[in-house]
């Protein structure tokens, strides 16, 4: 259950200082192309020339899939306590934290709420990977089963898009814990027949593979994310041998039947609506934006 | 000293913590056998019995979190298959998933527990190099979780509870065991096993590693022996990745909080089964019956609810885990 260091695009100043801030310029992680900043966010930071797809900032997430002002974001206050007083070297997690929600803007590694997607109703959420990895804690677990708890109160279709390295280890066992609770809420919502869209991004392991990500009745993925339950370092570590290129890439989930669907990022929202039809979800009264 | 196995004690399987009781027990026991008629030493093996116990209450009474991991990870600590003949009558063990293999780190099977007929369904590590090289070193891949879930979806459908003992480093970060959606299957069992209408008692009896140990460990209560742990990540793994310094792994264990204690604490354990003087390796009987009273209390108290009953407290003890803070925003 380790983090997730973001992979950082690299930033290369490639004209006069003064006039271009750093970071205008970027190179593509993937063909190593360099690409104009803007032209790449247009391009929904997927690569041009070779469809790499780069991370995508949460608000950016939330504004692909929802409905033009549909999402109404639900519990903003939920925020991690620190129920252990973790400490490392001195360092409280609680600051750790609050340097996490300065930089983010948002309350933790999570944002949920109910959401508009094609004119269908549903309760949305995605993980902001930007806060500590999207690590999942206490209150990453309880938004998680309150978006899950709405959804079956109110029947609608749940969507996840996970990206996380896996349980956070300052909060310890409680942090385990919440995979067995988000995983009781989804059983719930199973039992009832409301559906559940998984949307796995780069990187989902540890605690939230093992837990709602691999449990919906449909798993979509971004192409090439790392999907699995270890991380590629911990396995090399264990059988001693490199692992085989595009080894717990997307592709390979999908050629071992673990994931049912591979969506480009452009096509994702399509995919979400046809799926939303598919399961006679109730649509809003007052018609639909395609998006 | 009544280790779990039979096996003469090496000097690799003793802690340094336990080596000034260990080196008093075996000067009572040289002096036990050059007594004779004679010349008798029982005065004196009486004084050093009196200290070793002596010694043994002291140190036990200030063990450190990491000390404790150790004894979780005691070589020659019982495993589930130590306390099956001792706890259950009429075990039969069942195997295989139905679709790829029997995971030997996991052992299921029919029992009874007094006068009920139960499953028991756990991990189990083996005692030297080949046992675990069949056993895995109690780390299982997808199939053993799945041959879990078999058991636990008939144990289900003919109202048997479910008695799980937990007892693994964690799940196995392997090549094939991602192949075959070693997630997949840890998730499932959570998912599954949160609404199973049968009562259902875990006990972490050693290691609670992670993942691993969760897949089998969603239930009614969850007990701990005295010495067992359960954690989100090893003390090393932690160690290197926070501290990125191996030495650190006390430091971790540390701020972890993951001893039984703690995790009653932390509203994660519903009961701490003591164990025998020096631990569960040095009492197998002993820490076998105080499992097998506080089980059949904990089962009296599960067996008779409604199975919707059941289900929703078992949601509600689930749902209520966790520490946040909530703000008001306007
Ligand atoms: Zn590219």
């Amino acid at each position: 259950m380790a983090w997730w260091t973001r992979e950082k695009a690299t930033a290369i100043d490639v004209t006069d200082k003064r006039s271009v801030p750093k970071g205008v310029w970027v190179k593509c992680e993937e063909c190593d192309e360099i690409l104009f900043g803007p032209d790449l966010d247009a391009n929904l930071r997927v690569c041009p020339r070779c469809d790499h797809h780069f991370s995508l900032p949460t608000r950016d997430r939330l504004r692909l899939i929802a409905d033009e002002g549909s999402f109404v974001e639900a519990d903003l206050g939920v925020e991690s306590g620190d129920p252990l007083g973790f400490r490392v070297d001195g360092k409280k997690y609680r600051d750790r934290v609050k340097a996490a929600r300065k930089s983010t803007g948002i309350a933790d590694a999570y944002r949920a709420g109910s959401a508009r997607v094609g004119g269908y109703e549903v309760e949305l959420g995605t993980f902001a990977f930007e806060f500590l990895g999207g690590s999942m804690g206490s209150a990453v677990g309880e938004k998680i089963t309150r978006q899950l708890e709405r959804s079956l109160a109110r029947r609608r279709p749940a969507i996840i898009c996970s990206a996380s390295g896996g349980a956070r280890m300052q909060e310890g066992i409680l942090s385990l814990m919440q995979m067995a609770k988000t995983s009781a809420a989804l059983a719930r919502l199973r039992e009832a027949k409301v559906p559940y869209i998984s949307v796995l991004l780069h990187p989902t392991t540890g605690g939230v593979a093992a837990s709602f990500a691999m449990l919906g009745d449909v798993i979509l993925a971004e192409p090439k994310a790392l999907i699995g339950f270890a991380g590629p370092r911990v396995i090399e570590q264990t059988i001693r041998q490199k692992l085989p290129e595009g080894f717990q890439r997307s592709e390979f989930l999908m050629e071992h039947g673990i994931i049912d669907s591979i969506v480009h990022r452009r096509e994702l929202k399509d995919r979400l609506v046809r799926l939303l039809a598919w399961f006679g979800t109730p649509r809003h009264a007052a018609g639909h934006d395609a998006g | 000293m009544s280790p779990a196995s039979t096996a003469p004690v090496y000097d690799r399987q003793i802690l340094e913590f336990e080596r000034p009781v260990v080196e008093l027990e075996r000067k009572i026991q040289e002096l036990k056998q050059i007594s004779t008629a004679s010349i008798d030493f029982g005065d004196e093996i009486r004084r050093l019995e009196k200290k070793a116990r002596r010694l043994q209450v002291e140190i036990f009474a200030e063990l450190s979190p990491w000390q404790k991991v150790q004894l979780s990870r005691h070589p020659l600590r019982p495993y589930l298959l130590d306390y099956v003949p001792v706890l259950f009558d009429d075990f039969l063990e069942l195997h295989g998933d139905r679709a790829f293999a029997d995971d030997a780190s996991i052992v299921g099977g029919l029992a009874r527990f007094g006068a009920r007929e139960v499953l028991v369904l756990g991990h189990q590590k083996g005692r030297n190099t080949r046992e675990n090289v069949h056993r895995n070193f109690g780390m299982s891949r997808p199939e053993g979780y799945r041959k879990a879930l078999r058991l636990m979806h008939l144990a289900a459908r003919f109202g048997r509870p479910i008695l799980t003992f937990i007892d693994t480093p964690g799940a196995y970060p392997g090549l094939g065991a991602e192949e075959r959606g070693q997630a997949e299957a840890i998730a499932k069992n959570l998912e599954v096993m949160a609404g199973l209408p049968v009562p259902i008692v875990a006990t972490v009896i050693g290691e609670g590693g992670s993942g691993g140990a969760l897949a089998l460990g969603v239930g009614d209560r969850v007990l701990m022996l005295e010495y067992a742990i359960y954690s989100v990540i090893s003390p090393e793994g932690c160690a290197s990745i926070l501290w990125k310094d191996q030495s650190k792994v006390a430091t971790a264990a540390e701020e972890l909080k993951l001893t039984a204690p703690d995790l009653v604490r932390l509203g994660i354990c519903d009961e701490v089964v003591p164990e025998g003087e020096g631990g569960a390796h040095r009492d197998l009987e002993g820490t076998a019956r105080n499992l097998r009273a506080t089980l059949d209390r904990q089962l009296d108290l599960l067996v008779g609810l409604a199975p919707s009953e059941l289900t929703d407290r078992r949601y509600r003890k689930l749902r209520a885990i966790g520490v946040c803070e909530e703000r008001a925003v306007s």
